[in-house]
């Protein structure tokens, strides 16, 4: 049975793959490369070298400033959301800033920290901020008070409170933010790699078109960027597996 | 040594028969009025309502949905502060929660993200290892969840995630329960034999317990004393004397009597 779950959806690729070969062998205008010569492009970076080092940049950049929004994101808003005068006091802000697209603040991380790392992992930082911050609002905020009034009860203080049960309260919560968030960082490093730095793999998607119209390697960026993101979905949601979570995700 | 009296209310029911022990008295409110304000809208919930509760005794709160019998148990449980009166514990007065006194919620009050052994366990992260094992180990015994230590709460039924709730209160070996509608959530059945249960317990620890239920039937059936509440805001509307010994048989002419003098106290003609 097992092997059918997985088997199902490999199949169903497999299939695709066949459709996309026979579609584009039947046809003369070149709209797209086929499968084998997206696969050949994959083959001539690994061989010069750029996969790794491209994919390795990209990986690099999303992890520091996803990290650092982390870091600094989820604490901020698990505070905001204890503490509801904050949170009335900041909440408009928030909503100010959250529409403005990651994008918007290309030119302004370039004028700040020059084309590079630094900016890419800005721009990711930025994307990743809000989500996780609000995420985090949101996550104490529903917080059953039934909860917070036992743990009052058993005489914890403020500190223990917080740490047996504001955090095991939010962590399930957290855990789908940080998912949807990783997958919103990893769109943002693409689009920051176009323009920002001169590596990574929405650099390549760029860089094939400009210098010889290379749309092998073009489809093979995108075809790595889709794989590697399925990859950090299933590892984010191997997370909400653990026993101690689980409670969280069961519609009850 | 005070005599359990209800201070500025008559008993409805008196029996001069009854010899009470002398009781010392736990828990004493004094004039305890709340009002609430919602979009400038005052609501009073409480109503000048004074109560005495004896060491070891039951008593339950018995008053229809949305009264303020609920409100009334987080004041004394220090969850919220009075607008007027003061409640006195054990002579000293209530200023926030405290683990000698602990507040059983409805089934939801357990922690998901801990086993039974860990919610059980959650008050006692002061003892010594050994010492908390065992107390763990004594009350998962006591209410009969034995082969279920390792288990979540959502593998568990409502009548069990309650008892793990109870076996959690009396862990920390608290003065008294505060109970607000414990068994409101369960089915009939599982009601009934939670009841025998939580007798069962007062009977071998004898804690004071403060108990709000709407249902006649169940106050009849636990309480020592029933404090009848009116509709909000909440008064008290009388005070009734249950002097029936425990196991009570609940088709004799005296439980009847007590339980069909509450329905004409709270306005209901007990005809269906």
């Amino acid at each position: 049975m097992k092997l059918s779950v997985w088997l199902r959806p490999v199949a169903f690729v497999a299939a695709l793959l066949v459709l996309w070969h026979i579609a584009i062998a039947r046809q003369t205008v070149h709209l797209l490369p086929g499968p084998v010569a997206v696969a050949a492009g994959i083959v001539e970076l690994a061989r010069r070298g750029l996969l790794l080092k491209y994919v390795t940049a990209s990986l690099f950049r999303v992890t520091w400033g996803f990290t650092a929004a982390a870091v600094f994101g989820i604490p901020l808003g698990l505070a905001i959301g204890w503490y509801r005068r904050s949170e009335m006091a900041l909440n408009p802000l928030i909503q100010i800033f959250r529409p403005i697209s990651p994008l918007a603040w290309i030119p302004i991380s370039i004028l700040w920290f020059g084309v590079g790392d630094m900016a890419a992992i800005f721009l990711i930082f930025l994307a990743s901020f809000l989500p996780l911050t609000v995420t985090a609002m949101n996550a104490v905020a529903s917080i059953p008070p039934v909860h917070i009034n036992a743990g009052r009860n058993f005489g914890l203080s403020q500190a223990q409170l917080i740490a047996r049960v504001l955090y095991p309260a939010v962590a399930p919560q957290l855990i789908i933010g940080l998912r949807i968030t990783l997958g919103i960082a990893w769109l943002v490093v693409v689009a920051a790699e176009m323009i920002a730095v001169n590596s990574g793999l929405g650099f390549l998607i760029v860089d094939a078109r400009n210098a010889g119209t290379r749309y092998d390697l073009v489809v093979a960026g995108m075809v790595l960027i889709g794989l590697i993101g399925l990859l950090l979905d299933i590892g984010m949601r191997s997370l909400e597996g653990v026993k101690s979570l689980r409670w969280g995700y069961s519609e009850d | 040594m005070e005599a359990t009296t209800v201070v500025g209310v008559r008993p409805i029911v008196s029996h001069g028969l009854k010899v009470e022990r002398a009781l010392r008295v736990k828990l004493r409110a004094e004039g305890v009025s709340m009002i609430f304000t919602r979009d400038s809208d005052q609501v009073r919930v409480l109503d000048n309502i004074s109560l005495e509760v004896g060491e070891g005794e039951f008593v339950c709160l018995l008053g229809p949905s949305g009264c303020g019998k609920s409100t009334l148990l987080n004041v004394v449980a220090g969850f919220i502060s009075p607008t007027q009166g003061q409640v006195r514990i054990g002579g000293e007065s209530v200023h926030g929660p405290d683990p000698r006194r602990i507040f059983v919620f409805q089934e939801r009050g357990v922690f998901p993200w801990l086993t039974v052994e860990g919610n059980i366990g959650f008050g006692l992260s002061k003892l010594p290892k050994a010492e908390r094992t065992h107390r763990i180990a004594h009350y998962i015994t006591m209410v009969g969840l034995l082969g279920f230590e390792k288990a979540y709460p959502q593998e568990l039924s409502g009548g069990m995630k309650q008892r793990l709730e109870v076996a959690r209160a009396l862990a920390v070996n608290p003065d008294m329960l505060f109970l607000d509608e414990p068994f409101g959530a369960l089915d009939s059945i599982t009601r009934l034999i939670m009841r025998g249960e939580l007798l069962r317990i007062w009977e071998a620890e004898r804690k004071t317990i403060l108990f709000v239920t709407h249902d006649i039937e169940e106050a009849v059936q636990l309480a020592d004393r029933v404090v009848v509440m009116s509709a909000r805001p909440a008064r008290i509307q009388g005070v009734v004397n249950i002097d029936i010994d425990h196991p009570r048989d609940i088709s004799s002419r005296r439980y009847l009597e007590l339980r069909d003098g509450i329905f004409e106290q709270i306005g209901l003609a007990h005809k269906v």
